[in-house]
């Protein structure tokens, strides 16, 4: 019984299944985003929770992200006589890598959990199994606007930390670094390439379908009452904030591999 | 529709969860136009066989018959048609706490079309009314009522959009002596007045002999015992007079310790 290659074995073949029924879940949402009947007002109701109340702490992390990307490049390139690269440096990295990142770090913190805990615990209250006795589908209406909002709301973070984040570094740039200020919003622009941009508002997307799609899958499977709720909650913010990071590397893989 | 062709039929009804079997051969007829009383102990699968028939279970091996047509083989679609026609009272009430008391119990009329939002506050109102509740409750939120108005906004939202068959699981569960009576009685009435079939879970044998013709105990995963709603306590039955008569000594063994 405790053959260590059966249980291993077992282990993965769990996995497949769940990875598995994901999938499905996933497949499923989406498919009724294509079905009429359409839950607009669930949808905006998501989008304003996600998009506009995640608006300060989006943007708190993202201005003291620049800030500090600023002072450790300054730093850093001091020592090779590069400090002009610091303005480069800092868009660059905010708009590919740490706006996204660390955007939809703080949202799946947020989303995910808050998601999660709302779906689980209608789970463990027959809730959705009401809403099917209520003519309405639970996939439709409490899964695809969420998915929908989540993929819609990303990017428009994003964007505003990809803004307030350069402004955190021209800020130290200007006021503590020696920078003129012209100048620094000059060589920003400068560099600043379209794909760059882009590349992190695509990243942004997936990553709020990530968040959401957890939260929802999560929430949804939950069983076992008050602890099941906190577990699944538990369990769609650290799923969620890995697959960030591992679907991160592959997008980046694909955008600027050579 | 032919007088002996039950609303419901179930036959040969089983469902393990994992290495417990909960129900393991259940047959039941339910007559159409009139009240059964499932009895049973708890987490003898009352609810389970319930939410069998709803289809938010599947069940193992059986069949389920309504109106003459088996609906383990209907798709989707005529699933949902059917569902529609059936209304559900859940044990714990499973009122949506996201919506206010009026939108709930308007929202399968809602979810069909039949009513627009703006009318649904008045129909609301007219429903909540039939059940014995002040139009004002309609705007307030599901945890700001008390138990017992809690299931009579459960009770009004089973009934609004004017089902055909009616599921009450545990009516009277957690009521005082007095307000499971008003409950009963409200049941009674409604029931009457739409001519629906319904059927009922309980553990109490005043509401059993009030809401029910006919009577049916479940018993380590089967029927035992169907007959007279207005028999129970002397049927003749040890198993059932000892459930009826709540007494400590006879066939039925609490297993209280393993
Ligand atoms: N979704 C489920 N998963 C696992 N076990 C369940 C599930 N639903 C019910 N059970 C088990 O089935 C048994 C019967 O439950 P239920 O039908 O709710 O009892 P009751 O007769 O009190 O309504 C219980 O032991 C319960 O633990
Ligand atoms: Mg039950």
């Amino acid at each position: 019984m405790l053959n260590p290659v059966a249980a291993v074995g077992r282990a993965v073949l769990s996995a497949c299944r769940e990875v598995g029924a994901l999938a499905l879940f996933a497949l499923e949402a989406l498919s009724h985003l294509l079905r009429p009947p359409f839950y607009g007002r669930l949808f905006l109701r998501h989008l304003v929770e996600i998009a506009y109340f995640s608006l300060p702490v989006v943007a708190l992390t993202a201005i003291f992200t620049g800030m500090v990307l600023a002072l450790q490049s300054y730093t850093g390139f001091a020592r090779f006589n590069a400090e002009g690269a610091v303005a480069n440096v800092v868009v660059l990295s905010i708009t590919r890598e740490l706006g996204p990142v660390i955007a939809s770090l703080m949202v799946a913190g947020r989303i995910g959990a808050s998601f999660a805990a709302e779906i689980g615990t209608m789970r463990v209250t027959d809730q959705i199994d009401a809403l099917t006795t209520l003519s309405t589908n639970p996939m439709k209406y409490l899964v695809a606007p969420r998915l929908l909002a989540g993929v819609l709301a990303l990017p428009f973070l994003v964007l505003v930390a990809d803004i307030l984040g350069v402004m955190g570094g021209w800020l130290i740039g200007t006021t503590k670094l020696g920078f003129g200020s012209t100048g620094y919003l000059k060589a920003t622009m400068d560099f600043l390439e379209v794909m760059d941009v882009v590349s992190g508002l695509v990243k942004a997307a997936a990553f709020g379908f990530v968040i959401t799609l957890m939260g929802c899958w999560c929430g949804y499977n939950s069983k076992g009452g008050a602890q099941g709720v906190g577990a699944a909650t538990t369990t769609a913010v650290v799923a969620s904030s890995i697959l960030i990071l591992a679907l991160d590397y592959i997008l980046t893989e694909m955008f600027f591999a050579q | 529709m032919k007088d002996d062709v039950p609303k419901i039929r179930l036959r040969g009804l089983s469902k393990a969860f994992g290495e417990k079997r909960v129900l393991d051969g259940v047959d039941l007829d339910i007559r159409a136009g009139h009240g059964m009383v499932i009895l049973g102990g708890s987490g003898s699968g009352k609810s389970v066989t319930i939410k069998c028939v709803l289809g938010l279970i599947a069940p193992d091996a059986g069949t389920i018959e309504i109106d003459g047509r088996d609906v383990l083989a209907m798709n989707r679609r005529e699933r949902e048609e059917l569902n529609d026609r059936i209304g559900m009272l859940f044990q714990n009430g499973a009122l949506f706490d996201s919506l206010p008391v009026w939108e709930n119990v308007c929202f399968k009329l809602l979810a069909q079309k039949r009513i627009t939002r703006r009318a649904a506050r008045d129909k609301a109102a007219e429903v909540l009314a039939q059940v014995g509740l002040a139009a004002s409750v309609g705007d307030l939120s599901p945890a700001e009522l008390s138990g017992g108005m809690q299931k009579r906004v459960g009770l009004a939202r089973a009934i609004a959009a004017q089902p055909d068959i009616i599921f009450f699981d545990e009516p009277t569960t957690g009521l005082d002596p007095i307000m499971g009576a008003v409950i009963d009685g409200l049941i009674v009435d409604v029931v009457k007045r739409l001519g629906a079939t319904a059927v009922s879970i309980t553990h109490d044998m005043a509401s059993a002999r009030r809401i029910g013709d006919d009577a049916a105990m479940l018993h380590k995963g089967r029927i035992v015992w169907t007959g007279a709603a207005a028999a129970l306590g002397n049927t003749g039955n040890a198993l059932v007079d000892q459930f009826a008569r709540g007494e400590r000594e006879g066939p039925i063994q609490m297993e209280l310790r393993r």
